[in-house]
């Protein structure tokens, strides 16, 4: 039961991020990220992290993304500009690469036996361990990720202003 | 309900989640490689971050560790914090040119 | 691998999914017509009157128009887009409905099962219905840039700025609920509000109300209701992002708007004004043991659905009350500027819900 979902998940997925590269148009590669991301959420839940597939659906897919439709929407460019492709030369390489690294990569990882990696017995993890640690044991880069959270908005909002001379 | 046995043969090995993994991460670099329209590149960004995350929930869940997990929260929202600022660029990249395609930006001053 | 148990189990989930979808599906026709009746008498008019006994068949006409009408897709649309925007929103709104409960656990008379009235108590339930009912505004957008329109582009923007804006006062706002409830999970939060109604959320003062009134004001502006229906300004927009639709997938729309609306006043009724628990004890306590203790024998059962049954009321009659004072600010309210709606979310609520989280976190040391 297990293994068939997440197959469904996973091929759903891959094929939704491939759809993100080969789409024309960026409004419809947004649409498929957004389904790869969901994928990658249903993901989280069959590891047993709800609190990370939620806080996945709430940060990607209900912000991030909105951010690229409004972003691509609200500039307003020509279409072919908009739907630039493949690069027309230089980048062949590219092509042959690519498909050979990810089947090293999978050669790789399908070719070790993590010996030692029991299933995980203990269930979900529950919302108010992640809390613990967050506040106690990681309050440190929990700062340090607020801190870059405001410099982060902070730059995008003067880097998006007009300028007024 | 389900018995311990089938429970355990039922399980989906690591390797899968580890290959889905590197899957998206192998087609975020391709969407970056590839393409020309910077948002676009943005999204393939994206894709390789979550790819990481998958692996690192992954690892937090079969080595019943906490560390991974926390860190795929950190993860998720050094990536909305790189959304933000990326975009912000980007439309005062398009303002000031009016050009959507990587190749297009090749001059440092202006 | 299958055994009866598990069979019962899932079989007893379907019921529970399907008595939930089903409600959700038939709630806006009666609410349609009321809506209209709402309007008539605030406006000192009947409202409709001509088909069925003051109207009440109305809204069964208005779907067979809808039914009948023809789906017209415009020749410029991106017509993948545009037919899948209006499920699109529909989808995350029914979604919702998951983690909501409708009542407490509950022993079916004379078989001793218990069963939950809820679909599923989530760890993080708060977490997911802020993440699932975020994703309605995809519908929105698409519908908006599908249509090749400019009016409808306008409304499709103007929504995800006003959706996101207001996202972040409605979840200061949650923050601030699953503070005084010390969880993220629903259940648990109405349970923490037992025991009377100075118990609730709202009557916790002073930040109670305040933490309400943030809540409510973003969730206008979530549902895209009247003051805050930017994105459908029927004065500028002609209708916002659903301009181009017509029939079928413009009464999808029509019914994520009124699931939407229901949602809200669910979500209001949970966190602030106790769920299923009665304003005050009452003076015979009607539990299943109680009675089974008292009576025994066919007596207890029904006593135990009485007590099943009474706490739906509760609920359900909480709900109605917000889902009229929604009709009722509706038609006497006007419309606020696109300027003053982004002002009022980013330069007061969300202050406003900055310094109630320090003052709630001082009164719950």
């Amino acid at each position: 039961m297990e293994r068939l979902f997440f197959l469904i998940f996973a091929s759903v997925a891959v094929v939704s991020a491939l759809c993100v590269v080969l789409f024309r148009n960026p409004v419809r590669s947004a649409l498929a990220l957004m389904l790869c991301l969901l994928q990658v959420a249903c993901v989280f839940v069959l590891l047993r992290s709800p609190f990370l597939a939620v806080v996945q659906v709430f940060v990607y897919v209900g912000a991030v993304m909105v951010l690229f439709l409004f972003v691509v929407m609200i500039l307003d460019i020509r279409q072919a500009e908009l739907e630039a492709f493949f690069p027309p030369r230089n980048r062949w390489l590219m092509y042959a690469i690519i498909p050979v690294i990810t089947f090293e990569f999978l050669l790789v990882i399908l070719g070790t036996s993590f010996e030692g990696f029991g299933p995980g017995a203990g269930g979900e993890t529950k919302v108010e361990v992640i809390g613990r640690a967050l506040f106690t044991e990681y309050l440190l880069p929990f700062e340090v990720v607020s801190v870059l959270l405001l410099v982060a908005m902070v730059g995008a909002i003067v880097m998006a202003k007009k300028r007024w001379d | 309900m389900i018995s311990r046995t089938v429970r355990r043969k039922d399980m989906v090995p690591i390797t899968w989640y580890i290959a889905l993994g590197s899957v998206l991460f192998m087609i975020g670099v391709s969407g970056v490689l590839l393409r020309k329209n910077i948002i676009i590149m943005l999204m393939g960004v994206e894709l390789m971050l979550n790819s990481v995350n998958i692996n690192l929930a992954a690892f937090s869940y079969y080595l019943k560790d906490l560390r991974g997990q926390v860190f795929a929260v950190f993860t998720i929202t050094v990536a909305a914090a790189e959304v933000a600022v990326a975009l912000g660029i980007l439309i005062a990249l398009v303002r000031s040119r009016g050009v959507f395609s990587a190749d297009k930006i090749d001059t440092l001053k202006g | 691998m299958l055994d009866s148990a598990l069979i019962l189990e899932l079989a007893i989930m379907f019921i529970k999914v399907f008595v939930v979808g089903s409600v959700l599906f038939a709630l806006p026709i009666p609410l349609t017509w009321l809506e209209r009746k709402v309007a008539g008498h605030i406006q000192v008019r009947l409202g409709p009157f001509r088909v069925g006994p003051h109207g009440v068949l109305q809204p069964l006409a208005d779907m067979i128009k809808m039914l009948l009408k023809e789906d017209i897709v415009p020749e410029k649309a991106d017509k993948w887009l545009f037919r899948l925007a209006p499920i699109m929103t529909l989808v995350p709104t029914f979604t919702v409905f998951v983690a909501i409960p409708f009542g407490d656990k509950v022993r079916i008379p004379f078989t001793g099962r218990e069963v939950a009235l809820y679909i599923s108590d989530m760890n993080v339930a708060v977490l997911y219905i802020l993440a699932i009912s975020g994703l309605g505004i995809y519908g929105i957008i698409f519908g908006g840039w599908a249509s090749n329109s400019k009016y409808a582009l306008l409304g499709g923007l103007r929504s995800a700025a006003q959706m996101i804006s207001y996202e972040v006062a409605m979840s200061f706002a949650v923050i601030g609920v699953v503070m005084l409830s010390n969880s993220l999970s629903l259940v648990e939060i109405v349970k923490s509000q037992s025991g009377g109604f100075l118990h609730w959320n709202f009557f916790y003062l002073p930040v109670g109300p305040l933490w309400f009134i943030i809540f409510i004001i973003a969730g206008f502006a979530e549902t895209n209701r009247i003051p805050f229906d930017m994105p459908e300004d029927e004065g500028s927009l002609g209708a916002g992002y659903h301009v181009e639709y017509s029939g079928m997938r413009f009464a999808y729309y029509m019914l994520a708007e009124y699931v939407a609306m229901v949602t809200v006043s669910v979500l209001a009724v949970i966190f602030f004004f106790g769920g299923w628990n009665p304003p005050f004890n009452l003076p015979f306590h009607l539990t299943g043991e109680t009675a089974m203790f008292v009576n025994g024998g066919w007596n207890a059962e029904f006593l135990n659905l009485l007590a099943a049954v009474i706490p739906l009321f509760w609920f359900a009659g909480k709900v109605a009350v917000f889902i009229y004072s929604f009709m009722w600010i509706r038609f006497t309210l006007p419309r606020y500027r696109y300027d003053q709606l982004m002002r009022i979310g980013w330069r007061v609520l969300i202050p406003l819900s900055m310094v109630n989280i320090l003052v709630t976190g001082f009164m719950r040391i």
